[in-house]
């Protein structure tokens, strides 16, 4: 009991810690390492989550469901920094950071942890709520941190449109106090999430529904839905390329995580209005919509941007399905792009950091001049391509047979989005990755072990799921509704 | 309710719709600043009368934040910044007055309908407040779409925030957590938006947000 109490403190704590440190240690190398160190422990903390749990205070709560978030979140946040540390020392050489910024480059990293780890493990909807306006305001700095034209442009087009996301949820927070507070009472009790859960039924329903469209809104903000997605792609393409296998990999999770939240609270009254079909359009329109802006980008790690569009389009698209099988596979699709798009992102970083562009037209046969990063990236596209053997091919088909099975109709759009996003990914493969060989052809000194990593477990989930993780995973989707 | 309570709420929370209004059609950047200020003094003035009514002493520093920090700080250092970038010149705007106040006209319309419906439930108090703040919230929404320069889309967000702090007072008892966070978020959030007013200004010569289009989208 205090010893899983201490879990849940050190998820916290570590990364505050480390950012406090991180600020004013000097020295690149030895800051890269305490990054990676404090990454480390972060997640082995969060590891022990899995075997004791703290009862739930009005602040935190720890449950299946966001236990899984927060493993995975400082799993990638653990990888993410050891690509990081190679990444950031050839930017070092290059000039385009100064130490300065590298400082504050490292301490951002660990206050961005924080506060996902913070939003996953909160119980209280205004601390949650709080703890995303602090991931996106580090992310926003971070964005910006090369200071170049089109970086400060990414940077405030994301503070924008972020800022207004975020003020739309708070409204939808507001209103979902409003609504428990003649059943529940005045004061904290009325914000607490076990609480509302408990009592939800008796919510009026229809401040109830006006929250959850405001909360869609403002969330769907930030796990960059169709018509509210405009800053991702420039904050992907601009900032540094360990932020963007954050960004996609982790925040638009945490994001999604809280709209799953609501997405409960609304299940439990019956008198409100069912979130499901909403989350079902939304999810195919930024699907189709981000499967056919995939074609002409030009920009590699814009183009990847559009296909986190694409897959957070089938995840929502899934739990906005409902049911446990859908349930289950918007988990597991939702692990499986984490762990591939962010592999994929540390590939990319390497490659534009060797042909010094991210230019699609500049590069081409990356796998006669780099064997090893040209096969990882064909690897990583095939996975999140959704081909087997890799664990997407797994999880789409399971989406799409479960849409099938209940609702035949909506499988074909599903199904052409997602045919039409493999299109275009392999037509950019096949010029990045094979023919002629283009631009510089300098070694690469990187560090592949993180990419490797994350494809391997891709790959073991596509052939063999252990069963633990499949009843892990199925008592989840059975808490999801 | 009794009467001249009610009423005083009331008319404290519709002066704030007012003001976002007057909002909406300043052409200057230092009128506009000024009616910021307005905006935040009013907000202040009805912060505090929910504090009294509510008999919630916590709500006075929610007050007390607003008048010092939004009415008088903000408004004076955003003036620095003006002068400092010489730009007090007369602001663009995408859309004309006259449009500009029918749509505000319209959003504030919608949000009477839409929230004095769906909260017939709720005590009547808190649910014309809850309209009135949606109300502000779409019009500093709208501000920010109508207004290029980067000065005043600022100004747009932070009347939006006074409408979230006016929806979160009203709700009766909710826990000082969020009045803290949110006017903690303010104050990131303004320091924020100065290094990049600065960051823009050095590298454009130029607050105007049109100035960034340039750069904007496929690199080439």
């Amino acid at each position: 009991m205090i010893e899983s109490f201490d879990a849940v403190a050190a998820v916290l704590l570590i990364p505050l810690a480390a950012a406090a440190l991180l600020a004013v240690l000097p020295g690149y190398q030895l800051s890269a390492r305490v990054n990676v160190l404090a990454a480390l422990l972060t997640f082995l903390a969060a590891l022990s989550l899995f075997f004791g749990r703290p009862q739930p205070g009005p602040y935190l709560l720890v449950d299946d469901l966001n236990n899984v978030f927060i493993v995975l979140t400082t799993f990638i946040g653990f990888t993410t920094s050891v690509f990081s540390a190679s990444y950031i020392g050839h930017e070092l050489e290059v000039g385009r950071l100064t130490p300065t910024y590298l400082r504050f480059y490292h301490a951002m990293y660990q206050i961005l942890m924080f506060a996902m780890n913070l939003a996953l493990l909160a119980n209280n909807i205004g601390v949650m709520w709080v703890a995303i306006e602090i991931a996106t305001l580090t992310t926003v700095l971070m964005v910006g941190i090369y200071r170049t034209h089109e970086a400060i442009e990414a940077a405030w087009k994301y503070f924008i449109l972020g800022s207004v996301g975020i003020a739309l949820a708070l409204f939808g927070t507001i209103l979902v106090y409003m609504a428990a507070r003649p059943v529940i009472g005045e004061g904290t009790d009325a914000m607490v999430w076990t609480i509302l859960i408990t009592r939800a039924a008796a919510f009026d329903p229809a401040l109830l529904n006006v929250a959850y469209v405001f909360l869609l809104l403002g969330y769907g903000t930030k796990v960059g839905l169709a018509p509210l997605h405009a800053w991702l792609p420039d904050a992907h393409a601009e900032g540094p390329t360990p932020i963007s296998a954050v960004l996609s990999g982790l925040l638009l999770n945490v994001a999604l995580y809280a709209l799953l939240r609501f997405k409960m609270l609304m299940a439990v009254n019956p008198a409100a209005l069912a979130p499901g079909p909403l989350m079902v359009t939304m999810g195919l329109v930024s699907l189709i919509f981000a499967s056919f802006m995939l074609y002409r980008r030009r920009d590699i790690k814009r183009m990847f941007a559009y296909s986190s569009i694409e897959h957070m389009g089938i995840i929502v698209f899934a739990f906005g399905m409902g049911g446990a099988l859908a349930n289950f596979a918007g988990l597991l699709h939702m692990t499986m792009h984490s762990l591939t798009k962010s592999a994929i992102f540390f590939a990319v970083g390497h490659i534009a950091q060797v042909k010094g562009t991210q230019k699609i037209a500049d590069m081409g046969g990356l796998t006669e001049t780099h064997p090893v990063l040209g096969w990882g990236l064909v690897l990583g596209v095939v996975a999140i391509a959704g081909l087997p053997p890799f664990g997407i091919f797994m999880s789409e088909f399971l989406v799409i047979s479960s849409t099938f099975a209940r609702q035949p109709w909506l499988a074909l759009p599903l199904v052409f989005g997602i045919l039409v996003a493999l299109g275009a990914l392999f037509m950019h493969l096949n010029r990045i990755c094979f023919g002629e060989p283009r631009g510089p052809v300098a070694k690469s000194d990187a560090s592949y072990v993180p990419m490797f990593a994350h494809l391997a477990f891709v790959l073991m989930m596509g052939i063999y799921m252990p069963p633990a993780v499949v009843t892990w995973f199925q008592n989840v989707a059975k808490l999801l509704g | 309710m009794h009467g001249l309570v009610f009423d005083i709420a009331h008319s404290l929370a519709g002066s704030l719709v007012l003001v976002s209004f007057m909002m909406l059609y300043q052409d200057r950047l230092y009128a506009l600043l000024n009616t910021f200020a307005l905006h935040a003094f009013v907000l202040a003035l009805s912060v505090a009368w929910q504090a009294y009514i509510q008999n919630a002493p916590h709500l006075y520093v929610t007050a007390a934040i607003a008048l010092v920090f939004k009415a008088i700080v903000i408004p004076v250092v955003l003036h620095r910044v003006i002068v400092k970038l010489g730009i007090h010149r007369e602001i663009e705007k995408v859309v004309g007055v006259g449009f500009a106040m029918l749509a505000g006209m319209g959003l504030v319309a919608l949000s009477m309908v839409v929230m004095l419906r769906v909260t017939a439930e709720a005590d009547p108090l808190a649910r014309e407040d809850l309209a009135f703040a949606l109300s502000v919230v779409l019009l500093g929404l709208l501000m920010m779409v109508t207004r290029r320069n980067a000065v005043s889309q600022v100004i747009g967000f932070m009347s939006l925030e006074n409408g979230l702090v006016l929806a979160a007072t009203g709700a009766k008892g909710m826990p000082l957590v969020v009045e803290i966070s949110v006017a903690f978020s303010i104050l990131i959030a303004f320091i924020v938006i100065g290094i990049f007013l600065f960051r823009i200004r050095e590298r454009f010569d130029t607050v105007d947000v049109s100035a960034l289009d340039r750069f904007r989208g496929e690199r080439r």
